[in-house]
């Protein structure tokens, strides 16, 4: 009897050393109704482990300036942070971010899309887990297409696109044939002009670095969006960025958008929208080519190398960007919220692909945005609506800003194409780029 | 009818006009906090609507209201008054005993309010790490004190030299050390111009957002990272967000309006001789 209360003294005393102490983690997170689900739901992970999360929610860009400032002053503040498929292999090459290569064998890597895990890796290494990832494609308004006779095709080109915008405009019923980003930005019109772009066979730099900005293919490109803009889109569009299109497709102003896959589940879902019945998807429009025509963007979770809670921090990662963290969505915030566009498990689960109609085409959309092969002609970068540089935030927001201002009539196409160039020429003279 | 008593009605719908016009995005802001997020999108605005309280739940769900206003309070008052201590001397000096470098000095001091403040973010980030400042209130306060130091003495400096002179100089004859010139004859003077002058400090304080969103992370952030916390380019917010900027300048503006006397009586303090 003795000697048995010895040995569970012993053996309690020897999985208590073994066990880690709890620890307390900073999470830097943005904020967007994803990551709002997963602050709740890791009450569920602390009180499996002990350990203790802090969390710091920003706005997307001032999480995007204040991680940046901490991660290249090596200032230590957070143990995870959300970052994009665009910083993710910059900062990996820097050193700045801890491989996350060596999570247990049920995390299932090979179960992650391999363009998402291509996207968050550098030099053969992953540098942040996918947390979810979406492209760009059609939100159309299937009522108003079979009032006015029209079919959408499932791959549809710009040219058709204009022609039924064309035809479905209605401007005094503020009924508008396409909304498109129009604010500024490298993350707002950008992200929907370098497709347009991309598709109208354009590019933004040669092999050798050269600005491509001046082309006639990004004149075309750009000729259309303002024109379609002006002939079909609603007013003020210089001041609409996702949010603001979001709100005027949910409450019936337009009958086509072209954005984020992400925005599905909110559009489908009724408390939030007045046409979650009445709306349907095909793909983002090609012109004269599928490459980069629809974009590719990845919200990622990565520990920076300065973390003092790595073991920690890496737990959490290896649990919210789970198998067993999807169904946990799935099964306490309903199927249609599941993180969308990283593992092939989502898409093989018979209760989200019944839940979430548009499944099947975002994930054909993901499965189709090839960061490697953006344009018609080979570049020397990835990424599709961003160029994987450091210098593109910047140079992206100022061409933002002349596309801005020839949609609002400032200035014509061919002048805002000829300073972009300019600006582009000599921020790529400045950074050696280019001789 | 007099000139006066003619002019008289129409500056008064003026200023009203005016304060309609500036209080507007207030009321509005207040009134889309207890709508849905469906009626916060609707075009044309809802104006009429069935309340709900469904943001301010959620906000008290997601985040520590109270811890991040109690960060906001000890900031923006610990500050103000070390501001005030040390622009009180300077100010004393500079109005009393003006020497031929004094104006120059205000001016300098008032070219630093011109830095664009990313301009130092780095070498002043390097510096808080270093002294393991980060993300502590003590970091903030030195902030705020130095970036406001130059206004309180500007300030102070305009309601020191609006008081006679000679009551200075009266009280150094009857004995007074420079000490009890200060604090028992120019303070009492000047009182309502520091209590504006404070006042104003708390409200720049309070509403800074630069230093509190990139010094801070969790346990010091202050209400306008609660704020930004509430603020998505991707994902409609709207009401939450305008929620959360009521409960973030609740505070203030009952602060504000309790001290309107105090403060009008100072900002207008020496105007009318």
């Amino acid at each position: 009897m003795r000697l048995r209360h010895l040995l569970s003294g012993v053996a309690m005393l020897a999985a208590s050393a073994g066990a880690a102490p709890a620890a307390t983690i900073t999470v830097a997170t943005v904020n967007n109704s994803d990551m709002i689900i997963m602050q709740r739901l890791s009450t569920k992970w602390e009180q499996a482990t002990g350990n203790k999360i802090n969390w710091v929610v920003l706005e997307e860009n001032v999480l995007r300036q204040r991680v940046t400032t901490d991660i290249a002053t090596k200032g230590g503040q957070f143990d995870v942070i959300t970052i994009g498929s665009y910083e993710t292999p910059i900062w990996g090459k820097q050193k700045w971010l801890m491989p996350l290569d060596d999570f247990a064998a049920s995390y299932d890597y090979n179960d992650i899309f391999k363009n998402v895990r291509d996207a968050l890796s550098t030099d053969g290494k992953l540098y942040a887990v996918p947390f979810y990832a979406e492209s760009s494609f059609t939100f159309y308004r299937k009522d108003l297409f079979d009032a006015a006779g029209l079919k959408m095709p499932d791959h549809p080109t710009y040219d058709q696109v204009a022609q039924f915008a064309d035809k479905l405009t209605d401007k005094s019923k503020e009924q508008y044939g396409i909304c498109l980003r129009g604010k500024p930005g490298w993350g707002e019109n950008m992200a929907f002009i370098d497709p347009l772009v991309n598709t109208f066979g354009g590019r933004w730099f040669d092999m050798k670095w050269n600005p491509q900005l001046d082309t006639p293919e990004w004149h075309k490109a750009l000729t259309y969006y303002v024109d379609i803009m002006h002939r079909d889109g609603p007013p003020g569009a210089t001041g609409n960025g996702h949010n603001e299109n979001r709100a005027l497709f949910a409450t019936g102003h337009c009958a086509m958008w072209i954005d984020a896959t992400s925005a599905a589940g909110y559009i489908y879902n009724k408390s939030n929208s007045q046409v979650y019945d009445k709306t349907a998807f095909t793909a983002a429009p090609v012109e004269v080519t599928p490459h980069g025509a629809g974009w590719f963007w990845a919200w990622a979770l990565a520990v920076p190398s300065t973390s003092k809670q790595a073991k920690a921090a890496k737990e959490f990662l290896a649990w919210s960007t789970s198998k067993d963290y999807v169904k946990l969505v799935g099964e306490t915030d309903g199927w249609t919220v599941a993180p969308p566009g990283t593992r092939a498990s989502t898409y093989d689960n018979p209760a989200y692909i019944k839940a979430a109609p548009f499944a099947e085409t975002v994930k054909n959309a993901i499965l189709a945005a090839d960061i490697t092969q953006p344009t018609k002609d080979p570049v020397p970068y990835k990424g599709i609506q961003y160029v994987a540089i450091p210098e593109f935030q910047a140079m992206g927001t100022q061409v933002g800003q002349l596309v801005s201002a020839a949609l609002a009539g400032q200035m014509s196409v061919d002048a805002a194409l000829k300073q972009a160039q300019a600006a582009v020429k000599s921020t790529m003279e400045q950074a050696g780029y280019i001789q | 009818m007099s000139a006066r008593t003619r002019v008289q009605p129409v500056a008064g719908t003026l200023a009203w006009l005016a304060s309609l016009l500036m209080f507007f995005p207030i009321f509005w802001m207040f009134l889309t906090s207890f709508k849905t997020e469906v009626e916060a999108i609707a075009t044309p605005p809802e104006l009429v609507f069935w309340p709900t309280f469904e943001n301010y739940r959620d906000i008290f769900q997601r985040a520590d209201y109270v811890a991040f206003a109690i960060n906001s309070v000890i900031v923006s008052f610990g500050s103000t008054v070390i501001a005030i201590l040390l622009a009180v001397p300077a100010a004393f000096a500079m109005a009393f005993y003006p020497t031929e470098r004094t104006r120059g000095t205000l001016l300098w001091m008032l070219s630093t309010k011109m830095l664009p403040p990313v301009g130092v973010l780095v070498p002043i980030y390097l510096f808080a790490r270093d002294v393991d400042l980060l993300d502590t209130r003590t970091a903030l306060v030195i902030m705020y004190t130095l970036m406001n130091l130059p206004i309180v003495v500007w300030m102070l400096f305009t309601f020191f030299k609006e008081t006679p002179k000679a009551i200075i100089e009266a009280s150094r004859i009857d004995g007074a050390n420079v000490g009890q010139t200060i604090f028992l004859v120019l303070l009492p003077l000047v009182m309502p111009g520091i209590a504006s002058t404070a006042l104003l400090n708390i409200i720049l304080s309070w509403n800074e957002a630069f230093w509190s969103l990139n010094l801070t992370a969790h346990n010091a952030a202050p209400l306008t990272a609660f704020i930004a916390s509430f603020s998505a380019p991707e994902g409609l917010f709207w009401a939450k967000l305008s929620a959360a900027s009521t409960l973030a300048i609740a505070p203030i503006l009952v602060f504000g309006w309790i001290s309107q006397r105090q403060l009008v009586r100072g900002l207008t303090f020496g105007a009318v001789k």
